[in-house]
């Protein structure tokens, strides 16, 4: 790891752990927006850091960006973190300009549609973009929608007429909400073409990636959570942590979790390959093998916890709830392993093996 | 606070490694009737290895070593596995009997034995196991007694594999004035390098394991006599060399045993699988890519002369899982009543993965040993 990645990282690491507290994450969940944490985040620069510096960014690396949602995971921050960094670049690519404050982006399931057709000097936008992170609140939306002649990119802010989302929740609390577009006007100037390495593909796979870091870094922190209460906790006459039966679960856990970082490693990494289709594969493999980690992480941390670990007084649930959802966000491990699956028999048996090691 | 007790580095491999890959390739293809076969104990084969410099290779040049890195021995492993090569032969000398003389060996046993290791020349096998002492080692009952010009022992070993065919083993065993120290269990420990072939006072009976083959065998060592220039380390160190053993061992080199059965099913599913299928196969596949990243990790925290026990033991037990997973979910994919001797490729791979199972997760320690040494390296032990 770079310095300046490390730096980066431990700086962002400080800040959601003050900024991130049970109170934050409580207040979130009843609507209450963080501001106090966005503004923090937002100073840092990092929302935007992938953008050009022509356009208020500063060029900054996709690893490292992956890296701070990774930490962002672990403290589980109740802010669209991701969604604004995904809508910057997709708007920023094609051209719109882009402002300060949080975004969302989409659509984020495959089986949504968007359709674009002209009106005039303007726009007329028809479809559905379901559970969109933080729609109700962010103050940009930048959606990917099909045009006469090919994908387009479409952003509203607030107070567009016609454009309410009705809400949803997913089951850590975090919005979700649902739009639906019926020939919604647009002024020409909203509207612009995807720019160059941008498409609803794309999106999907980086969106996947997101959720996969940041389960990586939720499962982390419940790693830590049930270490250190298997280390306190007593039960007949010792902590429950000195008992076989629990080192062994910790143990699996821990081999999870383990696993879970090194795949979406490998999928940040295949962020940088030319290829689109090899890098769909790993970022494939990434969201199953993290999806498939989170719940298997999830239910032993519970079971170390026993009852306290139920409560929403206790902390592991702010990790947990968002482990249980997020695997599911962007496709979950069924969709995303069919994916790798279809991939490795449409290329044949023999090819297996050089498809695995020739990267 | 962040959890740094396991680190899983990112890693590119050199180009040598992977130029190396090529290599590998072309000498497997070259050998293909050698491979796949239950026959797992190759001299021939071997030695066509040892030509290339393919034993021991990251040792020094002045033992016969080739001093490649490890990321190359990384390389060269898993083609070798992939491929289903016969590595019997030089297997456990090339892991870990070979790098633990190196690292504990004399100056005289260093160049008696590794040159022609690296000749694929000599054979090893392990002798830790005993009849009453499996994962409790410091248990071991076979006892060593200091003698005119060498040492005279007496005790027995079990699941010694190739032990009928291999030239020597390391001997764990204790001191026999060690006696039982409650205290200290590991006092006494000392290790010998036991010349199987021409030594009074050794009997082999073999062990047939489920599959109806000659691996395991027990081993009697009856007043069996080792020189003194075969006293292996140091007198009481035997402790502290067999753990630097078992390191060697564990490197997670294992979750390619299985491969083949993984690509049958591959085959069999064919270009078009339905989306259940192809699921099911894409949770394996996810599994093995995630291992081989966990895998090279370790191969650069070693070539950095780390001693990754916990990152073994992690990839380990994964691997065993994952492995011991391929026949269960082939089974649910594509039913078929396996046969060890079937024409039928997937078939017979499904027979012996289903028979192999049980045992990835015991030999090289284990699963609930490797899983004692994560919670110890979680600080819970």
């Amino acid at each position: 790891m770079r310095d300046e990645t490390r730096m980066l990282l431990e700086s962002m690491g400080r800040l959601f752990e003050d900024h991130c507290t049970k109170q934050v994450a409580d207040a979130a969940e009843t609507g209450v927006f963080p501001d106090a944490l966005w503004h923090a985040v937002s100073e840092t620069g990092v929302p935007l850091a992938a953008l050009p510096e022509s356009a208020g960014g500063a060029d900054a690396e996709w690893s490292d960006l992956f890296a701070v949602l990774r930490v962002a995971g672990r403290f589980a921050a109740p802010i669209p973190l991701a969604e604004t960094m995904l809508a910057a670049w997709v708007a920023s690519a094609a051209g719109l300009e882009v402002s300060e404050g949080p975004m969302t982006v989409g659509p984020v399931r495959a089986d949504d549609r968007l359709t674009l057709e002209r009106d005039g000097n303007g726009w007329r936008l028809s479809g559905r973009a379901s559970r969109l992170p933080w729609a109700a609140q962010a103050g940009q939306v930048v959606l990917i929608t099909d045009g006469p002649d090919g994908e387009m990119v479409v952003m509203f802010g607030d107070g567009v007429e016609g454009a309410v989302p009705s809400p949803g929740r997913n089951m850590a609390g975090e919005p979700r909400d649902t739009y639906r577009f019926d020939g919604l006007g647009l002024a020409g100037n909203v509207v612009a073409p995807v720019g160059p390495g941008v498409n609803r593909a794309a999106l999907y796979r980086r969106g996947a990636l997101a959720r996969a870091v940041m389960m990586a870094g939720a499962m982390e922190r419940a790693l830590d959570t049930a270490v250190a209460y298997a280390g306190e906790r007593k039960q007949f006459g010792r902590q429950i942590g000195k008992f076989q039966a629990v080192q062994q679960q910790l143990a699996v856990m821990a081999g999870q979790v383990a696993a879970a970082g090194a795949a979406a490693d490998a999928g940040v990494e295949a962020l940088s390959l030319d290829d689109p289709a090899m890098q769909e594969f790993l970022v494939a493999i990434a969201k199953t093998r993290v999806g498939d980690a989170a719940t298997l992480a999830s239910e032993i941390a519970h079971q170390v916890h026993g009852a306290i670990g139920f409560t929403k007084e206790y902390s592991l649930q702010l990790s947990t709830r968002r482990l249980w959802s997020w695997r599911d966000e962007f496709g979950g491990e069924m969709e995303w392993a069919a994916k790798v699956g279809g991939f490795v028999c449409a290329r044949g048996a023999d090819a297996l093996w050089p498809t695995l090691t020739d990267g | 606070m962040t959890f740094q007790a396991f680190r899983f580095d990112p890693i590119e491999l050199p180009p040598a490694a992977q130029a190396l890959r090529k290599e590998v390739r072309a000498f497997l293809q070259d050998n293909a009737a050698s491979l796949g076969n239950r026959r797992d104990y190759d001299q021939a084969f071997s030695r066509r290895m040892a030509e290339r410099g393919w034993i021991g290779m990251t040792w020094p040049k002045q033992y016969g070593g080739s001093e490649r890195t490890a990321f190359e021995r990384y390389v060269l492993i898993e083609e070798l596995l992939a491929a289903g090569a016969p590595v019997g032969f030089h297997w456990t000398a090339d892991r870990q009997s070979g790098p633990n003389i190196l690292r504990y060996g004399t100056d005289e046993q260093k160049d008696w034995f590794l040159p022609r290791i690296t000749r694929g020349e000599l054979s090893f096998c392990i002798g830790m196991s005993e009849p009453d002492s499996g994962s409790d080692l410091a248990g071991t009952r076979t006892r060593a007694v200091k003698v005119d010009g060498g040492f005279r022992i007496n005790g027995s070993k079990l699941w010694t594999s190739n032990a009928h065919r291999a030239d020597y083993m390391i001997l764990f065993c204790k001191m026999a004035e060690a006696g039982q120290d409650e205290v200290d269990r590991h006092a006494g420990a000392t290790q010998f390098l036991v010349d199987l072939k021409n030594s009074p006072g050794i009997e082999i009976r073999p062990v047939i394991n489920l599959l109806g083959e000659h691996h395991f065998n027990q081993i009697f060592l009856t007043d069996l006599f080792v020189p003194d220039n075969r006293l292996f380390g140091e007198i009481g160190n035997g402790w502290r060399q067999v753990s630097s053993e078992l390191a060697f061992e564990r490197r997670p080199d294992r979750f390619l045993v299985l491969f083949k059965l993984l690509v049958e099913m591959v085959r069999v599913a064919g270009p078009n699988p339905d989306r259940a299928t192809a699921a099911a196969l894409g949770k394996l596949v996810a599994q093995l890519a995630t291992l081989r990243r966990m895998s090279l990790s370790i191969a650069g925290m070693l070539q950095e002369g780390l001693q990754p026990l916990t990152e073994a033991a992690v990839t380990k037990d994964l691997g065993t899982r994952y492995e011991q997973d391929l026949p269960i979910v082939a089974r649910q994919l594509f039913p078929a009543e396996p046969e060890l001797e079937a024409v039928d490729t997937y078939v017979s791979m499904l027979a012996r993965g289903t028979m192999n199972a049980p045992r990835l997760s015991i030999q090289g320690g284990t699963r609930e040993i490797l899983r004692g040494i994560i919670a110890r390296g979680l600080g819970l032990r």
